[in-house]
């Protein structure tokens, strides 16, 4: 799953598409993964970085990584 | 390195200016305390979810409302409307403070008597009064607010056959330039039932016409209504004086004081639109000052205040469940309090508060219930920070009619807690128990034996 190529994202959370001109705030959890997203990290990666910063189990994390991408696609900010 | 503390993903579309649907966030801060107990160590002694209903507010409402009218009117009194909330300790709390009962059920009526409510500070309203009731409120001397000419003669035959006089009031509905206009209870000022009815009470010499009863709605933001009330009831005492010489005690208004909830549909929060107790005291005392009574002959002036006096003090808190998206991308939190327990959120829009930090970030949510139907909606559309589950929440201002109307549906009805003024918390009922439920019920012999080996 891939963040579209020309998706803005900056450390403070702040998204942009300037394809629609629709912009997003996303939490800090949010912020890191779309930012790990961005640099092409595996899934693996994405969670052994995330598990390892906050506390949080890999159960709840797996779900919430899913949800994350489906609030994307929901807002087309996904590669199809 | 400790890790830091984690909080769902979310994003958040960013519409800058624009108001949405979901309305502004009020959910500010944390509520971690109530009356100085911790939420947390509630739900850890008392289960989740559980009812918490804070003394100190309960005091302080009454306190301000007695004020409000004593300040205004010589001679005033208030009677518990046991419907709004009739647990036991809760009851007495307000007896205690000087609140005689209102009763609208003979369960009610025995409960009040049981909590140690001398029957002549007992009012009985409503329809159904069977005949032991009533043969229980003449023997007690308590005060029959009669509803319908059914009861009235049922009352005055029951007369002929004891030798008792009973107190009794006539319940008026009328038009206070509210609609719909509650007609159904009692008898209509404007159509002259009401005076007919008073007439029949007075010409049947069975019965002491001491009171005119009125109760024009609820949850009522308009204190002119009660204006209007007030000044029909004063005309009909005004000519049960002329006409028949009869000098009437009290004039008693009923409930329908408004809580700071916010209704269902309206834009702007309850705190913001609803009159305080000042407003209706002001519209109702000046009524009645004006109205040309003198100062010997002015009622005794009755109020039945329920939900403005218990709303405040009651919460509900709950955890969460699960987080869902629904097929349209909202986002839906499930709670383990559904409108089994909370019947007033049919009415309101409940302000939800996390009972633990939490950052900035919000989403736009439904709150859902636990139970299997669709019904079971707490929030069809509310802002929240992001909770997670096993995480508490408070729901505020669910003191009135939550812990009468609750069902028993599915699950046992919860405990109840009151919080002292010492802020000591006490069991005021317990939770059910399956063994409180199945005790009611009877199994046919031929259906005890069941095999599905
Ligand atoms: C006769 C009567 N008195 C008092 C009340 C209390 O009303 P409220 O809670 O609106 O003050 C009610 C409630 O329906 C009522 O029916």
């Amino acid at each position: 799953m891939k963040l579209k190529k020309n998706i803005a994202t900056s450390e403070s959370g702040f998204i942009f598409n300037p394809a629609t001109g629709d912009s997003y705030s996303a939490n800090p959890v949010g912020s890191d993964i779309i930012l790990l997203m961005k640099d092409n990290k595996s899934i693996a990666e994405i969670k052994k970085n995330i598990t390892s910063k906050y506390d949080v189990d890999d159960s709840q994390f797996d779900k919430d990584y899913d949800d994350l991408l489906a609030q994307l696609r929901d807002n087309n900010l996904l590669e199809h | 390195m400790a890790k830091l503390k984690y909080e769902r993903p979310v994003i958040k579309k960013l519409n800058a200016g624009l108001m949405n649907k979901f309305g502004t966030r009020t959910e500010f801060e944390p509520v971690k305390h109530i009356d100085g107990v911790a939420v947390k160590s509630l739900i850890e002694k008392y289960g989740s979810p559980v009812f918490v209903i804070s003394e100190r507010q309960m005091r302080r409402n009454y306190q301000n409302a007695v004020r409000s009218f004593k300040t205004r009117y010589p001679k005033v009194q208030f009677a518990w409307s046991y419907k709004t909330n009739y647990i036991n300790a809760v009851c007495n709390v307000f007896h205690q403070e000087g609140s005689w009962g209102e009763v609208v059920s003979g369960f009610e009526y025995n409960k009040a008597l049981r909590n140690g409510v001398p029957g002549n500070k007992i009012i009985f309203n409503g329809p159904d009064k069977s005949e032991q009731d009533l043969r229980d409120a003449i023997k007690n001397d308590s005060l029959i607010h009669i509803d319908h000419f059914d009861e009235l003669y049922s009352l005055i035959s029951l007369c002929e056959t004891i030798n008792a006089k009973p107190r009794v009031a006539i319940r008026v509905n009328m038009d206070t330039g509210i609609y719909p206009m509650w007609d159904r209870f009692g008898f209509n000022y404007e159509n002259g039932s009401a005076w007919n009815a008073i007439q029949k009470i007075i010409g049947s010499g069975k019965l002491r016409l001491v009171g005119l009863h009125s109760h024009i709605g609820t949850f009522m933001l308009a204190p002119s209504a009660y204006s209007v009330a007030a000044s029909k009831l004063c005309d009909l005492m005004w000519h049960c004086k002329n006409q028949h010489n009869l000098q009437l005690q009290y004039i008693d208004l009923g409930g329908g004081f408004p809580s700071q909830n916010t209704l269902k549909g309206s834009y702007l929060p309850g705190t913001d639109t609803v009159p305080s107790i000042d407003e209706f005291a002001e519209a109702i005392t000046t009524t009645i000052l004006n109205f040309g009574f003198k100062t010997e002959e002015l009622p005794l002036l009755i109020l039945e205040t329920g939900r403005a006096l218990i709303d405040d003090a009651g919460y509900l808190l709950g955890s969460v469940l699960a987080n869902k998206r629904l097929a349209d991308g909202r986002r839906a939190t499930i709670m383990d309090f559904g409108v089994n327990i909370m019947f007033t959120s049919f009415w309101y829009d409940h302000k939800i508060s996390p009972a633990q930090d939490f950052t900035h970030h919000t989403e736009d949510q439904v709150v859902y219930g636990p139970l299997c139907m669709n019904i079971d909606c707490i929030r069809e559309s509310v802002s929240l920070p992001l909770l997670n589950r096993g995480d508490h929440v408070v729901v505020h201002k669910v003191g009135a009619y939550n812990m009468t109307q609750w069902m028993q549906f599915i699950a046992m009805r919860p405990n109840v807690v009151m919080i002292d003024m010492e802020q000591t918390p006490h069991l005021i009922r317990r939770a059910e128990k399956l063994d409180d439920i199945v005790s009611l019920e009877e199994m046919p012999a031929y259906l005890k034996k069941i095999d599905l080996k």
